[in-house]
């Protein structure tokens, strides 16, 4: 699949119109200056030997110098996945314990008020676009509530309240439309097992509400829950490039836009790959993890 | 049936009202939304300044929602954007529906072409949506057709795949065997017997496509990477007023109203298409739906 993935990519870029040779040598060069770079970055070979280099390169994590930067991409995207990985992972944090028992509330009184507030919310938290939110939010508790700073990004080495002070707003903004996901999800595959005989059979002996949601429940509904987590990060990635626009944080979507708007080839395909490859690793990892939550299940 | 569910009575009616809104739009009291004014810049909503027509002419001109830092009038450029999202949105979905049926139908039914059919798709889908459009865009420049495409591309391995699933079951009936027995060809089973089969959950995804591209072509046109920024669409609307957002925060909170408002009652028409059109859907699969939906 890495394999389609990385044809996909190099295809789609490579038939770009825009020469990346004439765009590094700036207005004043002249037509030899142009060549001379072209062939500097292997640009004048035929398609399928430029694939292929540039396939064996990749595969021994050589993904070449970015046009723009200058540097290698490797580097590029090693110094930019700090503040990518901490917005993620704090988003995720946030949209899995509140989303996970939202869902479950909303399973167990199906119909009520709060199901319906929920499901409404859900439904609005897929249509209100993350960068509207954004803004939103940082109208109200930056500038109206003077809670928390605007914009910008404070790396861990420089203490962790300023770090995660920095990063409190675009995590929320960001675990919106993750919370939406999984909550309904959640709900969804909780109702199921709540119809289920062994739910009936542990309500008839007499266990806490609480441990027949939790326990019974709940755990029987994992699979899924951890299936949507892993598809999210789709969704999540989306999510990180506009946000990281948004709040001016320096991570791999800022990179990615940053790299589009300069046609920087190299670098473009190296953020998509490396995406691609994040994303199918977490549904293998997921996809392994079904063996902890679901003990029938065997590899 | 389908009029007597509420989702799909309020999202249909405000889409009708956005529809009209667009079609209407000069006639809502607005200006060409490319005219400027450097004597009327930054205005707030209801603020009154003037604005000099292409003729040259200045006339006097109400800012109902401000103007934008070159002194553009917001509403006008609201109003007139509403065309471009819907057309984006319609199109798109369209674009996708159309290529993914084939491409699932041709996967569901012939054999050998399914395994590289799919493999395609499965690559599409590893790779994040947004990343797809951003360098689709990227690659042809930004317009409305390449905007269009950039944002169906994405879409279209889900339609394959929901397509191919129904054929694979679709294709098991009696009737379709009776037109394979008749000696049928292969091409009028494809869209005599099963393709009809298939509109009710299409029509579903279909609306679904409509919304993530309404979303999408607002997220490329605010990330610079979109319908060139002179172009009235409500993410350069919000591109353009980003930067004095601490001081203008209405050239941000108009265009975005209106984009969640729009994606909001495309995706209520969704599920009470859902809920109305396929009621078993709507109760059994509710997961893997929306696991398909939003992935």
């Amino acid at each position: 699949m890495l394999l389609v993935v990385a044809v996909l990519v190099f295809a789609l870029l490579r038939l770009a119109p825009g020469d990346p040779a004439a765009i590094m040598a700036g207005d004043a060069a002249t037509a030899e200056q142009i060549a001379q770079i072209r062939a500097g970055l292997g640009l004048d070979r035929p398609i399928v030997v430029q694939f292929g280099i540039w396939l064996g390169r990749v595969l021994s994590g050589d993904l070449g110098e970015s046009f723009y930067f200058r540097i290698k991409v490797a580097t590029l995207i090693g110094q930019r996945l700090e503040p990518t990985f901490a917005l993620a992972g704090l988003t995720i944090l946030i949209a899995v314990l509140v989303s996970v028992p939202l869902g479950v509330l909303a399973a167990w009184r199906q119909g009520g008020w709060f199901d319906r507030a929920l499901m409404g919310f859900s439904v609005l938290g897929f249509s209100v676009p993350v960068f509207v939110l954004a803004y939103l939010l940082i109208w109200l508790l930056s500038l109206e509530l003077g809670l928390l700073p605007v914009q910008g990004y404070a790396r861990i080495t420089d203490g962790f309240w300023p770090f995660l002070r920095h990063l409190i707003l675009p995590a929320t903004t960001l675990s919106v439309i993750y919370i939406a996901l999984i909550a309904r999800v959640t709900r969804a595959s909780v109702l199921e097992a709540l119809g289920e005989d062994y739910i009936r059979t542990a309500r008839a002996k007499g266990l806490p509400e609480s441990r027949v949601l939790v326990r019974h429940a709940l755990a029987n509904a994992a699979v899924p829950i951890a299936t949507v987590i892993g598809i999210g990060i789709a969704l999540l990635i989306g999510g990180v490039v506009v946000t990281e626009s948004v709040y001016a944080i320096p991570g791999l979507g800022r990179l990615t836009v940053d790299a589009v708007l300069a046609r920087d080839f190299p670098t473009i395909q190296g953020v998509i790959l490396f995406f691609s490859l994040v994303y199918v690793l977490i549904n293998l990892m997921i996809d392994l993890s079904y063996v902890f939550l679901d003990p029938r299940i065997r590899y | 049936m389908v009029l007597g569910n509420w989702s799909v009575r309020i999202g249909g009616a405000v889409l009708l009202l956005l529809v009209l809104v667009a079609l209407a739009a000069p006639w809502l009291g607005t200006v060409d939304p490319t005219l400027f004014d450097a004597a009327s810049r930054d205005l707030r909503p209801g603020g009154a300044g003037e604005i000099t027509t292409l003729e040259g002419e200045t006339v006097k001109h109400v800012f109902l929602m401000g103007s934008d830092s070159y002194g553009r009038d917001i509403y006008s450029r609201v109003l007139y954007g509403t065309r471009v999202s819907l057309i984006v949105g319609l199109a798109a979905a369209l674009v996708a529906l159309v290529v993914g049926v084939l491409a699932g139908l041709v996967a569901g039914y012939v054999r050998w072409a399914d395994g590289v059919l799919m493999r395609v798709m499965d690559g599409i889908m590893a790779i994040p949506a947004i990343l797809i459009a951003i360098a689709v865009v990227a690659l042809w420049r930004a317009s409305l057709t390449s905007v269009i495409v950039a944002i169906a591309i994405p879409e279209i391995p889900r339609v394959t795949r929901l397509v191919r699933s129904l054929v694979l079951t679709i294709r098991e009936e009696p009737y379709v065997e009776a037109a394979v027995a008749l000696g049928s060809s292969t091409p009028k089973i494809m869209f005599g017997h099963i393709l009809p089969n298939t509109i009710a959950p299409l029509l579903v995804q279909g609306t679904y496509i409509c919304a993530f591209a309404i979303l999408l072509e607002a997220i490329l046109s605010f990330l610079g990477v979109g319908l060139p920024p002179d172009i009235a669409t409500w993410g350069n609307i919000m591109a353009e007023g980003r930067v004095q957002f601490v001081a203008y925060p209405h050239n941000v909170f108009f265009p975005g109203v209106f984009l969640a408002i729009t994606v909001l009652a495309v995706n209520m028409l969704g599920d009470g298409l859902r809920d109305t059109l396929d009621p078993k859907m709507a109760q059994a699969r509710v997961r893997t739906q929306v696991l398909d939906e939003h992935a």
